[in-house]
């Protein structure tokens, strides 16, 4: 009867705070999320950067087989990610500064620059890399 | 009463360290150093990727080039930094995990930047290696 008791009083009676998983998804909490998983992608990214020049800096054997890495199908992938995860950490980071100013927090507001900010990433990616490939077959 | 604090409160010294704003401010600052530096990174790296060990060489040194590039370098390390600490802060409860991953994050980001920013010294000031 203790245990009836103890149970029917215990922590899971209690009222929780919502989890994520019973949030209804919207875009703003999806900027939030995005916004810091980019920054981690871009963290790493940063880091191959930082490997281009010291590749550079090694000599022309090192920068050649750097350069074969990031050209290799899977460091186009990565390298395709890391332009869309630099163009909406860059949007959203201007979502960011302007809220610092107390503007943009009416919720139709948040959610337009929310779905601005993600269309721009992933569009301005795409063209970035159109124009990477038109350019790479014109110059050569 | 000037304060609302609890003397158990004050005792136990919790409440705020009154130093968190200057991470807010560096963070947004480097943002905005970041955004053109970025942008320009992006543009650069379109031609960069036509180019071999030669034409990447002849573009690090030109001063404009390697001047923005070290600005990068010290923005990015300046960033990077502060939104790791934020996501290993919110995310990372174990005390001795956190504080090996905070050390970890300090070195990573000044060992990236300071290899950088010699690496583009070098080829600006004396040019190829070897």
């Amino acid at each position: 009867m203790s245990d009836a008791k103890a149970q029917s009083r215990g922590p899971q009676d209690r009222p929780m705070s919502p989890h994520l998983q019973v949030w209804r998804w919207h875009v703003t909490m999806a900027t939030s999320i995005l916004h810091r998983a980019t920054g981690m992608a871009l963290y790493v990214g940063a880091l191959v950067v930082a490997g281009w020049v010291v590749a550079l800096a090694s000599g022309p054997e090192a920068f050649d087989a750097y350069r074969a890495l990031l050209g290799s199908p899977l460091g186009l992938v990565v390298l395709f990610g890391l332009t869309v995860s630099f163009l909406y950490h860059l949007a959203n980071g201007v979502r960011h500064l302007v809220w610092d100013f107390g503007k943009g927090f009416e919720p139709k507001t948040a959610d337009m620059t929310g779905w601005a900010a993600i269309a721009f990433g992933v569009v301005a990616s795409v063209l970035i890399w159109i124009i990477a490939f038109l350019g790479m077959g014109a110059g050569q | 009463m000037t304060s609302y604090r609890t003397p158990l409160g004050r005792a136990r010294n919790t409440g705020s360290a009154k130093h968190g704003v200057g991470h807010f401010i560096v963070l947004r600052v480097s943002s905005i150093a970041l955004a053109p530096l970025g942008l320009w990174a992006l543009y650069s790296s379109l031609a960069l990727s036509r180019t071999g060990f030669d034409g990447a060489l002849v573009w690090l040194h030109a001063p404009l080039n390697a001047v923005l590039s070290i600005l990068l370098a010290v923005a990015t390390a300046v960033h990077m930094r502060i939104g790791m600490v934020e996501v290993v802060e919110d995310y990372i409860h174990k005390a001795s995990t956190k504080a090996v991953l905070l050390v970890l994050n300090y070195f990573v980001c000044v060992l990236a930047c300071v290899a950088a920013v010699f690496c583009i010294l070098k080829i600006a000031l004396i040019g190829a290696a070897v």
